[in-house]
């Protein structure tokens, strides 16, 4: 099945980084892209994403409270939460949401590992 | 900000510089947090062009007070000069944090100098190096010089401009909640160096879109 990516940073350059290293390694993943939390918010409902990939540094509401928001909406969606901030204790956050810690700039093997490990995890909860 | 600004940033390339600070500051935060063992947490970076007087009005309105200024110059394809900048009456904490707090008053005092031109040159760097490589550019960083002031002080420095009035001014705060430490780098650069980077920006965003065309 085609799965569907939901791309949210505040950064335009950043969402067209990550669009272009899921290019290289699943090209027939769709994909939906948010320029904040709140929009990230309405496409979880218009658009029903399968995987989200979050950026941490954002104004208003940030990546680990919008990483919180979706595990709510859905408990078991393969969430990313991406940044060159790694602390630990940014790293514990995500890893206590359930979610995954991805270090910006994101690289096109670490996504792929991400996407990988999704798609197993998603297939084997069906 | 003026009419007299003779470069303009698009959208697309403030966004980008944005991500770059983002990025750059992001890591030095890292560093930091690893040498104080503590969350260091951070605002989202602010980039403006303006005026030199707003950008001293922007810092003064924030700080009045006295500040501790860790400075470097950095040149090559885009020149100017970067902050670390705190209150005064914190800089002591800043230097326990970074060297533990198992030494007397004394010892800290001695080593204040030292220690906080040193944490400014790994903030620093790490802030400017990270924007440096995702530039695909070099940049010759000055050793740290320590200043004390107030925030006007520290942007009418020698050398003064080349060119014009306009600056790219760009700020960030951080924050040390457990040890009430905070302050912000700020990052200037003059109109040529400007220009050169929107060049360095516009590659960068060809090299970012090429495959996500689809």
């Amino acid at each position: 099945m085609t799965y569907k990516l939901l791309i949210v940073d505040d950064s335009k350059l950043a969402r067209m980084a990550v669009v272009k290293a899921l290019n290289s390694c699943y090209p027939d993943w769709q994909r939906v892209e948010a320029g904040s939390a709140a929009d990230a918010l309405r496409a979880m409902e218009a658009d029903a994403p399968h995987v989200a990939l979050v950026d941490f540094n954002m104004p208003n509401r940030d990546g680990l409270h919008l990483a919180a928001d979706l595990r709510k909406l859905n408990p078991t969606m393969p969430i990313g939460v991406i940044s060159a901030n790694s602390q630990q204790g940014v790293i514990d956050r995500a890893n206590a949401l359930g979610a995954t810690f991805l270090p910006k700039p994101l690289a096109e093997n670490t996504l792929r590992d991400f996407l990988t490990k999704a798609v197993y995890e998603l297939e084997g909860s069906r | 900000m003026n009419g007299a600004t003779d470069v303009t940033l698009s959208e697309l390339e403030l966004d980008a510089i944005t991500e770059l600070v983002n990025l750059g500051v992001s890591r030095a935060a890292t560093n930091l947090a690893r040498m104080v063992r503590e969350e260091v947490i951070l605002t989202v970076p602010r980039v403006a062009l303006m005026s030199r007087r707003e950008a001293i009005q922007t810092l003064g309105e924030r700080e009045s007070k006295s500040l501790v200024a860790v400075h470097q110059v950095f040149e090559g394809e885009i020149t100017g000069r970067a902050l670390l900048i705190f209150p005064e009456e914190r800089s002591l904490e800043l230097v326990r944090a970074v060297v533990g707090s198992d030494l007397s008053l004394e010892e800290i005092i001695e080593l204040e100098q030292e220690a906080l031109a040193e944490t400014g040159n790994i903030i620093l760097n790490s802030c400017l190096a990270t924007i440096a490589n995702s530039l695909e550019s070099n940049l010759k960083i000055s050793l740290p010089e320590v200043l004390r002031g107030e925030s006007s002080k520290f942007f009418s420095l020698e050398p003064p401009p080349v060119a014009g009035t306009t600056v790219m001014f760009i700020y960030i705060n951080f924050a040390m909640q457990k040890r009430d430490i905070n302050g912000y780098i700020a990052m200037m650069m003059d109109m040529p160096s400007l220009s050169a980077m929107q060049t360095l920006v516009r590659a960068l965003i060809r090299r970012t879109s090429i495959a996500s065309k689809t």
